[in-house]
C-alpha cells in the first residue's frame, strides 16, 4: 500500500483486531495507585494539556483540537459504565481518525440542524491524575469533567470522567486514545451532538 | 391461556367519545392537538399502548430462565422476565402491598423480586411467596389478589416480544400480517435468521412520540434533514454514491417505494435501488472505522466469500415500522417510548450476529466489529438532526390558531398510489400515503372503546 492510501484521514487500516485488543487492555486495569506520577511538574504539564483541549472545544477550534491527537487515534464514549467491548457492543461514540474528522466536517457544513444554532459550552476539567505505563513514552491520564452546555433555551450539564492514553511525539504529547465516560452513558440523552 | 384462572376487567377508563375524531384526523391533514393535547396523550396510554400489541423487548435480552429487563408498557413500569420455567412474562413492576416498584435494575437475573419497602417477596412468575410477620393479617396473604398483576397476552414473533392488555386483540401473527415478509427478510439475511441485541444509542427529545413514527417511513425529509450527513458521507467522492445519496435528484423516479402494510404498519424499501449482487450493501456503506483493513483482510483470506461476509456488516436499506413503537432499519431495532405528550425516548438497539451454522468461523469478530461501527454512524450523524427537527415541530404546534399538520404529499394524484392484491398500498418513496393510512388506524383505536385486562397467577 502506498503512503497515500494508508493516510488515516482517508482510509482506515489501523483499526484491526490488535488495535481493539490493545485498546481494551490499556483501558482495563490502569488506574493503579502504584503507578501514579507524583511529580508536580509532570502533572501540571498534563493538566495544561487538558485545559487547552477544553478551551479549544469551547472556542469551536475543532481543527486545532484535531491536531492534539495522533494520526492513528480513537475517540471513544462507551455505552456502558464499565467500558464494555467495542467489538461486540455498540458504543455511544467510537471514532477513528477519519470518522472524528467526519464529525468536525459535519459540524462545519452549516446543515447540522442539531447544532444550528450551535451550543455554547464551558468545560471544567479537574481531578487530574497521571499514571505511568511500561513504556516511558506513554502515559495514562484520568480527569473528571463537567460541561455546562447552553442550547435551545436550556443550560444542561454533561458530566463524567475521561481516560486518556497519551503518546510522546517529536512535538510533545499527543492523545492516542480518549475514552469519555459519561455518567449517564446508558441512559437517553437529549441532543448529544457536541464534541466531548 | 394456561396458568391463569381469573381475569380482572378494569372499569372503563377515561372516555374518548368527547372528541370529534373525524375533525381531528382528516384525509390529508391532522389537527395539532393529536400531538399537543395532554388528555389525548393520556388516552393513548390505554387506547394505543394497552389496546394494541406493543413491542416490549427482544428475546436475546432475556435468553435464559430468570433473565429480566425492566421496560415500560406505555407509562406502566413492567418487568419482562423469562420465569424459572422458561416462560416469558410481562409483570407489572408494582408491589401489590402499597404500590412501589419492586425491581429497580435495568436488567439482571432473579428468581424472586423482593420489595425494598416492607419486604414482600414475589417469585418471577408473579406469585407472592411470603411477607414479613404474616400473622399480622386477618386475610389470607396467599389470596391471588396479592400476586403481581401481569400483562395477559405476551407473544413473540421470531424473537420480538409483544404484549397487549386487550383480550380481544387479534392473534399477533394476524395483527402483523404482511409486514412479516420484510421482517423475515431482514432476519434471514443473518446467519440462522438470528440477531442478538448488543447495547444501544439512546436519545430523548422534547416532542410527541408520533413525530418519530411519522418520520419512520418518510422519504421526503432525507435530503434536507440529513443534508449534513449526506455531505459528510460523500466528502471524499466527486460523485456522491454513499449512504442515502440516492435521494438526490429525483427520488420518486427510483425503484425504491413506500408501502402501507395494514394495522398501522408501514415499510420503506430502498433495496431495489441497489445492485442485486453480493457486496452491493457493502459498496453503499459510508466510511467507518476499520473498513479498509477488514475488507482487504477478508478479500485475501476468503476470496469470493468476502463480499457476502462484508454485507453482514452493511446496513440493510429498509425501514420496517411496526405500529406503534418499533422500527427495524439498517441493523437497528429502534423503539419509541412515550414519556409525556411532549417527551419521547428513542432507543436504537444495536444487533450483532452469531455463527449459528458454523460457517463464519474466524471472520466473526471482524464482521461484528465492523457491524458495530456501521451502526454507530447514523444515530451520531443523522438521527440527532431529525430529533432537533421533531423538537421544533413540537414548538411550532404552540401556534394555537394555525391548527393543521399536512400529510398530503401524493394525495389525490391519479396513478401515484397502487392498491395491491394483498390489501397493502404502495407509492413512491417520498409519498406521505403511509402517514395518511396509519393515522386512520390510530383514529380507529382512539375512537373505539378500550377494555383492558390484567391477570394474576391463581
Ligand atoms: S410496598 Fe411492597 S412490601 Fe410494602
Ligand atoms: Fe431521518
Amino acid at each position: 500500500m502506498s503512503a497515500q492510501i494508508k493516510d488515516p484521514s482517508r482510509s482506515s487500516y489501523y483499526v484491526d483486531g490488535d488495535f481493539y485488543r490493545t485498546l481494551i487492555e490499556r483501558f482495563g486495569d490502569w488506574q493503579d495507585d502504584e503507578r501514579i506520577v507524583n511529580d508536580h511538574i509532570a502533572r501540571d504539564m498534563f493538566r495544561s494539556l487538558l485545559e487547552r483541549e477544553a478551551r479549544l472545544l469551547d472556542q469551536h477550534r475543532y481543527e486545532d483540537w484535531l491536531r492534539m491527537f495522533t494520526p492513528e487515534c480513537v475517540y471513544w464514549a462507551p455505552g456502558r459504565p464499565d467500558g464494555g467491548d467495542p467489538r461486540t457492543e455498540i458504543a455511544v461514540i467510537f471514532d477513528d481518525r477519519r470518522r472524528l474528522e467526519d464529525r468536525v466536517f459535519r459540524l462545519r457544513t452549516g446543515y447540522a440542524w442539531s447544532q444550528a444554532p450551535r451550543s455554547r459550552t464551558v468545560r471544567l476539567v479537574t481531578n487530574v491524575e497521571v499514571f505511568s505505563t511500561a513504556d516511558a513514552n506513554r502515559r495514562m491520564v484520568r480527569a473528571n469533567f463537567l460541561i455546562s452546555e447552553f442550547w435551545d433555551d436550556e443550560t444542561r450539564r454533561l458530566s463524567g470522567w475521561c481516560g486518556y492514553n497519551l503518546q510522546h511525539a517529536v512535538d510533545g504529547w499527543l492523545i492516542q486514545a480518549k475514552q469519555i465516560n459519561l455518567i449517564d452513558c446508558d441512559q437517553c440523552i437529549r441532543n448529544p451532538s457536541i464534541l466531548l | 391461556m394456561s396458568g391463569f384462572e381469573t381475569r380482572e376487567a378494569q372499569k372503563p377508563g377515561r372516555t374518548t367519545s368527547a372528541y370529534d375524531w373525524d375533525f381531528l384526523v382528516q384525509d390529508d391533514r391532522v389537527h395539532r392537538s393529536i400531538y399537543a393535547d395532554p388528555e389525548i396523550f393520556a388516552a393513548e396510554m390505554t387506547h394505543i399502548f394497552g389496546k394494541t400489541w406493543v413491542y416490549i423487548a427482544h428475546e436475546s435480552e432475556v435468553a435464559k430462565p430468570n433473565d429480566f429487563v425492566t421496560r415500560k408498557l406505555g407509562l406502566r413500569p413492567v418487568i419482562v422476565v423469562r420465569d424459572s420455567d422458561g416462560r416469558l412474562r410481562v409483570l407489572y413492576n408494582r408491589c401489590t402491598h402499597r404500590g412501589t416498584t419492586l425491581c429497580r435494575q435495568e436488567r439482571g437475573s432473579a428468581r424472586n423480586f423482593q420489595c425494598p419497602y416492607h419486604g414482600w417477596n414475589f417469585g418471577n412468575n408473579g406469585k407472592l411467596r411470603g411477607v414479613p410477620w404474616p400473622d399480622g393479617y386477618t386475610q389470607d396473604i396467599r389470596d391471588e389478589r396479592f400476586n403481581l398483576a401481569q400483562v395477559p397476552r405476551v407473544q413473540s414473533y421470531r424473537g420480538f416480544i409483544f404484549a397487549t392488555l386487550n383480550m380481544d386483540a387479534p392473534d399477533l401473527l394476524n395483527w402483523l400480517g404482511p409486514i412479516t415478509r420484510p421482517i423475515d427478510e431482514w432476519l434471514d439475511r443473518n446467519p440462522g435468521g438470528k440477531i442478538v441485541v448488543c447495547e444501544a444509542n439512546r436519545f430523548k427529545y422534547k416532542g410527541n412520540w408520533k413525530l418519530a413514527y411519522d418520520n419512520s417511513s418518510d422519504g421526503y425529509h432525507v435530503i434536507y434533514s440529513h443534508r449534513s450527513l449526506i455531505e459528510t458521507e460523500n466528502r471524499m467522492t466527486a460523485e456522491p454514491n454513499k449512504g442515502m445519496a440516492y435521494y438526490k435528484n429525483s427520488p420518486d423516479s427510483l425503484a425504491m417505494y413506500v408501502q402501507y402494510m395494514g394495522n398501522g404498519h408501514h415499510f420503506k424499501d430502498k433495496r431495489p435501488n441497489l445492485q442485486p449482487r453480493q457486496g452491493g450493501l457493502w459498496a453503499l456503506e459510508s466510511l467507518h472505522p476499520g473498513m479498509e483493513y477488514y475488507e482487504s483482510e477478508f478479500r485475501s483470506r476468503y476470496g469470493e466469500r468476502a463480499d457476502s461476509l462484508l454485507d453482514l456488516a452493511g446496513s440493510e436499506p429498509v425501514n420496517i415500522n411496526i405500529f406503534p413503537n418499533l422500527s427495524l432499519l439498517g441493523n437497528h431495532i429502534q423503539v419509541f417510548e412515550p414519556v409525556s405528550v411532549n417527551e419521547t425516548n428513542a432507543v436504537w438497539y444495536g444487533t450483532r450476529i452469531e455463527d449459528v451454522n458454523g460457517d463464519i468461523g474466524d471472520a466473526l469478530e471482524g464482521i461484528n466489529a465492523l457491524r458495530m461501527r456501521t451502526q454507530e454512524g447514523f444515530p451520531n450523524f443523522g438521527e440527532v438532526d431529525d430529533l432537533a427537527n421533531f423538537e421544533q415541530i413540537q414548538r411550532g404546534l404552540d401556534c394555537l390558531e394555525d391548527e393543521w399538520i399536512y400529510m398530503n404529499r401524493g394525495y389525490g394524484l391519479p396513478d401515484r398510489i397502487k392498491h395491491n392484491a394483498d390489501g397493502t398500498i404502495s407509492g413512491p418513496a417520498t409519498d406521505e400515503v403511509f402517514m395518511r393510512e396509519y393515522i386512520k388506524e390510530w383514529k380507529r383505536l382512539m375512537s373505539g372503546p378500550a377494555h383492558l385486562t390484567i391477570q394474576r397467577e391463581p
